[in-house]
């Protein structure tokens, strides 16, 4: 290359140099790729997500090498503000030259950040939140949503806890959207499964800090599994009022997380979290991929070691550079919905999620895995939580396509 | 220029700087972002509404993120599910926020002080846990992939610098309104009633239905602050009806000078320019912001602009 700038080029810079402003605007460089990771970094989600997530797409990226073109990565904190994120979302797809945004948990935010990435045909990777919209109602051809959805959530702890042999359901239940679709959701799967759901207790949202009363009625009522449809400090508030009113003694009453990650087990401790069970689509303990992946990355984040949010970080940005190089970085650039035609082209391929495809409509069809909770006693070391109790397959774990309402599929 | 704004209301001092905010709002979207600046506008807008309460009348209510949340609810519901162009969905978000705030001032002024506080943010949280449930917001999805609507039907609002202009637009109109209501024979009286209430009553004002008017009034213009913000991202959610929006406009109005015409604006300026700017500190914002807020509050006593008119003698 020629070191030396030719005088019109910085003549033309230097007309141009007061437009620019104070705006930081970055000028679009036709050899760089931006990944912006655009997630909690300061709130409730902070360890599910956050830093961990830019850690692990980093990783990706380093690992990816130089393939002709340079790959950077961004970080914001969208604080679970949907409007911060639609404008950070905005200002980075059309000042920042991101290509595309990564993790983005709340399904709120998702939601926003996904209709400007349709708008300005960009790459949107979810890998962060839980509505199964995402690649139904507001599926769009430039998005991707990898990790876990509300769905397969519900089909696998429901379902497949059926299977193991809690037939009989009570639920608490975040009085909302999400709380009321999750018990549906699993409502369903518990009874196609052959068994009953013998009672619920809605509770207001937010604002409940107390479910003794709850816990009681969801006792009372002799059901073998006590459903949790809530999220992050409600169900870890839940958890410990059930271990201290003696819910889970003597195996009577064992309990299924609808949402909960590795990292929230992590914080309350085996003590307290001990026979739950829940899904996740990865663990760092399932097979020799996952552990050397693991091992790669738990230096840089020694106190946080990853979810399935953080693999799918991973995982996805690896898949959507291979899909980058293979387009050519400057037909990848003009358009995003080229680069995920590309990548549902190509079958994934990586060390968390294995050999994947990813569907029409955006969604990754990974096996789903219900985990129960081990006993401090069985745990031989640092982070060591799981036991494997049901592997959904991939085919299985997700929504059936006809089912998804994804408009341009259809069309 | 200088007739018209006299009759305004405005002194020379306010002229100027007047002329001069609205130089910068034209200039503003060639150097910054303009979506990004349509925010600052909508919040300003929104504290603007809020200090007429505080600033004029010194009622504190708690709970103006209802009458901004639901105004932006309506407009994008409006506009999405009957097509209506973007002028009459903003202003039908602004009569809600008025029709709301009826109903809630006219329970709320018959009490004073921490009291009228405390019931105007019980009401508003009625109309967040109302929002959370009715079928038609969307619950914590919120309302999702509101279209720009044209303005008057034609008018495209695709292009962020279309939609600048209609929000910069909407933002002066409704700043003049205020600044006129204030610098009005009405205005003097609410500033009565601020000062000394029961002299107010005993000079022969019906002052609660100066306060219910000050009141309505206020929340009309958070109603189209709301729907102007909701049309500019396409969405409308809970954290516009949430108790923390209710927070962050009186942290607007305080940080850029209580009662002062131009403070909120600077206010909503600082605020909404941290959380975006701050945005890349990760974990950081919420100290960094902890920390500046801090710090304005022990150096601008009186709020940014109420400090830079105090230093310079004039009023804002």
């Amino acid at each position: 290359m020629n070191p030396v700038l030719p005088r019109r080029t910085l003549l033309a810079g230097a007309a141009a140099a007061p437009l620019v402003g104070f705006g930081r605007r970055a000028r679009a460089q036709a050899n760089t790729l931006r990944i912006g990771v655009l997630n909690d970094q300061s709130g409730p989600y902070r360890d599910t997500g956050g830093t961990t997530s830019a850690i692990c797409c980093r990783q990706a990226v380093e690992e990816f090498g130089s393939q002709g073109f340079n790959v950077e990565v961004v970080t914001a904190d969208h604080q679970n503000k949907p409007d911060l994120g639609a404008s950070i979302a905005r200002e980075w797809y059309d000042r920042n030259d991101v290509d595309m945004i990564l993790d983005v948990p709340t399904s709120s935010v998702a939601l926003a950040v996904a209709a400007v990435a349709k708008e300005k045909n960009k790459v949107h990777l979810n890998t962060g939140a839980a509505t199964a919209d995402l690649t139904g109602k507001a599926c769009a051809p430039c998005i991707v949503h990898w990790s876990y959805d509300t769905y397969m959530l519900a089909k696998s702890t429901g379902g497949a806890t059926v299977k193991a042999g809690g037939t009989s359901w009570y639920f608490i239940t975040a009085d909302y959207a999400f709380g009321q679709q999750l018990q549906r959701d699993t409502t369903a799967f518990v009874q196609a499964a052959g068994g009953k759901v013998l009672g619920a207790s809605p509770y207001p949202f937010p604002g409940t800090t107390d479910f003794s009363s709850f816990l009681l009625q969801a006792q009372s009522s002799g059901a073998k599994v006590l459903g949790l449809c809530n999220a992050g400090g409600d169900t870890v508030n839940s958890i410990k009022q059930a271990v201290e009113f003696g819910l889970t003694k003597n195996g009577t009453m064992s309990i299924a997380a609808m949402l909960m990650f590795i990292t929230d087990v992590n914080a309350l401790g085996l003590d307290i979290a001990q026979g739950l069970s829940l899904t996740e689509s990865f663990y760092w303990d399932l097979n020799d991929g996952t552990r050397a992946f693991t091992n790669r990355v738990k230096s840089k984040t020694p106190n946080n070691w990853p979810n399935m949010i953080h693999a799918a970080c991973y995982a996805g940005t690896k898949h959507f550079l291979k899909a980058v190089a293979g387009l050519g970085i400057a037909d990848a650039k003009k358009s995003g919905k080229a680069i995920v035609d590309k990548m549902k082209s190509m079958q994934t391929d990586d060390d968390c999620f294995g050999k994947n495809t990813i569907r029409e409509d955006g969604l990754l069809l990974c096996p789903a895995y219900l985990f129960q909770v081990k006993k401090p006693s069985e745990s031989k070391g640092k982070w060591d939580y799981y036991t494997t109790k049901v592997t959904s397959p991939a085919a299985e774990a997700w929504k059936p396509l006809n089912e998804s309402g994804c408009a341009f599929v259809k069309a | 220029m200088t007739g018209f704004l006299a009759r305004q209301g405005f002194s020379r001092a306010q002229g100027i700087a007047f002329v001069l905010m609205v130089v910068l709002i034209a200039v503003a979207p060639f150097q910054l972002y303009p979506v990004f600046l349509m925010k600052v506008l909508c919040f300003a807008l929104f504290a603007c509404a809020f200090n007429l309460l505080i600033g004029y009348v010194g009622l504190l209510s708690f709970g103006h993120a209802a009458y901004f949340g639901f105004g932006s609810y309506v407009a994008a519901w409006t506009a999405k599910n009957w097509g209506l162009s973007a002028e009459v969905a903003i202003l039908l978000g602004g009569l809600t926020g008025a029709g709301l705030g009826t109903a809630f001032g006219w329970l709320a002024i018959r009490r004073l002080g921490i009291y009228f506080s405390m019931i105007t943010l019980a009401l508003a949280q009625m109309a967040y846990f109302f929002a959370l449930q009715a079928p038609f917001t969307g619950g914590e999805d919120g309302i999702q992939q509101v279209p720009r609507a044209p303005l008057f039907g034609t008018i495209s609002m695709q292009s962020d610098l279309h939609t600048y202009w209609l929000v910069a637009g909407v933002f002066i109109l409704f700043f003049l309104l205020i600044h006129r209501v204030v610098h009005s024979p009405f205005g003097q009286v609410l500033k009565a009633i601020r000062e000394n209430e029961p002299r107010a009553i005993s000079l022969g004002y019906r002052v609660d239905s100066y306060k219910l008017t000050a009141f309505i009034l206020s929340c009309f213009v958070a109603g189209i602050a709301g729907g102007t913000k909701s049309l500019v991202f396409g969405i409308a959610t809970l954290t516009d009806v949430n108790f923390q929006m209710s927070g962050e406009v009186v942290l607007m109005t305080l940080l850029g000078g209580l009662g002062t015409i131009f403070g909120p604006v600077m206010g909503a300026l600082i605020v909404t320019g941290m959380e975006q700017y701050f945005a890349q500190l990760g974990a950081w914002v919420t100290v960094m912001q902890g920390v500046i807020f801090v710090a304005c509050v022990l150096l601008f006593r009186r709020g940014i602009v109420g400090e830079i008119g105090a230093k310079l003698k004039i009023i804002l």
